[in-house]
């Protein structure tokens, strides 16, 4: 131990995080954290300034997605921690470790309703794995020790702890290891059950028609190495959720591609016919399960995932194992027999040529800018090895659909909430990661508009995204539903937008507007080739829809496939 | 079916509110919820009854296990277990039905603790079904107010060590002991 002695409270916080290999927070200051923001200078450490507190949090998740690092948000108390909410239920949604750090009202006007006071750990407390209101600066490392441990272990998720002003003002001793954090492992999985791995080893080789359903928690316990090797020696197919995206390779051989509401016809499909799906670091979602009661019927179940409360929630399953999915895996694998599935596979082929013919992908260019073929593009202009950070709603799904993420968090988007205006910052934060990386931000006109502050903070920072507005003039996956379930009655869904070319001049950046796609490699190479942050906004088709579709409760067999592709060419517009 | 957890926390500030909050979000509905100091130092254990399904129970337990602040959950199911339940009551008692209601409440083996002019308070303690026949025995001579505690439970037989297993769910081990 380097420092003893005394520290204010404020000092401790940045000592802390330090000690914690944090070298970025994104945050905004305010009254009940200026002690802290005070101290911060004196340390080495970098601090973004966002527009807006919920952009802190979407940063730092990004950062933390792009990364597998810890991310560090700072704000103020009252409307400042307030802000961070929904930011907060995104990382608690897709389990991203962060940890939120708030200043708070003196103690001694705890509960007063003082200037710029709410109780933050009140209001967070369904939307984090824990908080911690810190009223003294001695409690300030072990609550901040104890936070990042928490936000790391087990199931990941966002912590914050909620600072009282003279907890930073006060002075304490640094006592590093008396700080060391315990109660985070209270709860560690329990050790392997034998029979339960037996049991997997016994379903998957009397399996003809086996799945891999691949996960988020695959990224999350680096186990992409595990799940190829159990794929590839049992020629056992997969197929992904949104967050599983990258988590292995998308070109794979036995890659099949997304599953769920916005999966490929072939994908449900193989679902649904499947003797044994094996469910690695996933959830059924409601949006990858359609319809529970005729979700694949013919299937055994194996579950594996880190939080025991995931398994048996949405679906029974014939083996449920609580534990880290790599070690679970390691376990497994040396009782995986090498086999030959060649007949499943060439079945699912067959019904992936049925869907290729409709991909409006493969159409000639008629003239239409189609958001597929912008997807399909930037893929191929970036040989898919961009980082792209998606908002919410049709592009969200296009991008799934057409961008091929290889590898790991090189997708990154807000899937279990949900959360229109997270694209940019979340995009921002990636690129602050991985300096290295190319990053695109893909957002709807409707979320972007959300969040397009957070450019300045781009530019503040000397961040270069590059930024791809599918412009439809509606919010589009809400105009799609109201299309189809709504008898077409837009309510509400029409939306103007600013010239974003404009736009991009008034932030200094480079921007551009592309309108066809005979246009559209050379604005992609110009947006890559300019020196800071470059926006492209596409002017796509204003009433095209995301196929195939699963409607909201109907089976996984039961979906809207694309229409053919002769009425969309003809029509250059959705026939629904 | 009723279902009883006994939860072992931190005694901190906030517990009482992460666990309710829990059950609320989830959707499980308690029964009754005590708490109350232990025979660790700094930690508090609770009692609590849901009614729900087996695999909602389940799942219950799981979440509350991942609470940072919950060392360990009990689920007492159907083990033999000690279930107790406290309840004050107060009756209208004028002198004509004053010995009846005297002579109920010693059936019942329950204490008359304060006599007002035209009231008794008794109080009761056992297991809720005891409780509930009580109450309604009562019924009749007009209970002007009641109070009950919830259940509080414990599993017959050795303690199971925490100790030894801080990250499971503990099942209490089974025994032959007798029902007191």
């Amino acid at each position: 131990m380097t420092l003893t002695g005394t520290h204010t409270g404020a000092q401790l916080i940045w000592e802390c995080l330090t000690r914690e290999g944090v070298t970025t927070v994104f945050g905004y200051p305010g009254g009940a954290i200026l002690p802290a923001y005070d101290a911060m200078v004196g340390f080495d450490i970098r601090h973004v300034l966002v527009r807006h507190e919920q952009s802190a949090v979407h940063m730092a998740d990004g950062y933390a997605r792009a990364s597998g690092r810890v991310g560090v948000v700072v704000a103020t108390s009252g409307p400042g921690a307030t802000n961070l909410v929904t930011g907060l239920a995104t990382a608690m949604m897709d389990s991203t470790p962060l940890v939120a750090i708030t200043g708070q009202v003196g103690s001694g006007v705890l509960g007063t309703d003082a200037f710029q006071e709410v109780d933050i750990t009140g209001i967070t407390l369904p939307v984090t794995k824990h908080n911690y209101l810190v009223t003294r600066a001695s409690d300030i490392v072990p609550a901040l020790r104890e936070a990042f441990a928490v936000a790391k272990s087990g199931r990941p998720g966002p912590v914050l702890v909620d600072i009282t002003k003279d907890a930073q003002q006060g002075r304490a001793d640094l006592d590093w290891e008396a700080a060391q954090p315990i109660r985070h492992l209270r709860h560690l999985p329990p050790p392997l059950d034998p029979t339960a791995l037996d049991r997997a080893l016994e379903l998957i080789r009397h399996a003809k028609r086996p799945l891999i359903l691949a996960g988020h928690g695959i990224q999350l316990s680096g186990a992409r190495a595990e799940v190829l090797t159990l794929a590839e020696r049992a020629d056992i197919p997969f197929a992904l959720t949104l967050l599983g995206l990258g988590a292995v390779p998308a070109t794979h051989p036995l890659s099949l591609g997304m599953m769920g509401m916005h999966g490929e016809a072939w994908v449900n499909k193989a679902i649904q016919e499947a003797d044994l799906l094996l469910a690695l670091g996933m959830r059924f979602d409601d949006r990858v399960t359609g319809k529970l009661k005729e979700y694949a019927l013919h299937a055994k179940k194996i579950h594996i995932d880190i939080d025991a409360s995931e398994l048996g929630k949405n679906v029974p399953v014939d083996v449920a194992i609580a534990g880290d999915l790599r070690s679970t895996l390691q376990a497994l694998l040396p009782g995986v027999p090498v086999a030959d599935r060649s007949a499943w596979l060439g079945k699912i082929r067959e019904w992936r040529g049925d869907s290729a013919v409709r991909d409006i992908k493969n159409l000639p260019d008629d003239g239409h800018l189609y958001a597929a073929h912008v997807m399909h593009d930037l893929w191929r202009l970036t040989d898919g090895q961009a980082v792209v950070a998606t908002d919410v709603g049709q592009h969200q799904m296009w991008e799934a659909q057409y961008y091929h993420h290889d590898a790991e968090r090189s997708l990154i988007t807000s899937g279990g909430a949900g959360t229109m205006g997270f694209a940019l910052p979340a995009g921002i934060g990636a690129k602050i990661a991985r300096p290295e990386a190319e990053v695109w931000v893909v957002a709807g006109d409707g979320g972007f508009q959300m969040t397009f502050a957070e450019l300045m903070t781009a530019v503040q920072e000397g961040v270069k995204v590059n930024i791809a507005v599918i412009n439809n003039g509606f919010l589009g996956m809400v105009r799609q539903w109201q299309a189809m379930f709504y008898e077409g009655r837009y309510a509400a869904t029409p939306i103007l937008s600013p010239d974003f070319v404009k736009l991009a001049e008034a932030f200094g950046i480079h921007g551009q507007r592309v309108d066809t796609r005979a246009a559209l490699a050379e604005a992609v190479a110009a947006a890559r080739a300019a020196a800071g942050t470059a926006l492209i906004e596409f002017r796509v088709e204003q009433e095209d829809s995301v196929y195939p579709m699963v409607p909201a409760g109907a089976a996984l067999h039961e979906m809207i496939r694309r229409p053919s592709a002769s009425v969309i060419a003809e029509t250059g517009s959705d026939p629904v | 079916m009723p279902h009883v957890l006994v939860v072992y926390t931190d005694d901190e500030p906030g517990v009482l509110t992460r666990v309710a909050s829990l059950f609320r979000r989830r959707g499980f509905n308690i029964h009754s919820l005590t708490v109350g100091p232990t025979e660790r130092p700094r930690q508090s254990r609770m009692t609590i009854v849901v009614d729900a399904e087996e695999t909602t129970v389940r799942l219950a337990v799981e979440h509350l296990r991942k609470q940072v602040n919950v060392l360990e959950v009990q689920q007492l199911g159907d083990r033999p277990k000690v279930v107790r339940d406290l309840a004050l009551i107060r009756v209208a008692a004028g002198l004509d039905v004053r010995s009846e209601i005297l002579q109920l409440a010693q059936v019942f083996r329950a204490n008359v603790v304060d006599i007002a002019g035209d009231s008794l308070a008794i109080e009761c303690s056992g297991g809720p079904d005891k409780i509930d026949a009580l109450v309604d025995a009562l019924r009749p001579y007009g209970i002007l107010e009641l109070g009950r505690t919830g259940a509080v439970a414990m599993a017959r037989g050795p303690r199971a060590s925490p100790e030894a297993r801080p990250d499971r769910v503990s099942e209490p081990a089974s025994n032959q002991a007798m029902s007191v």
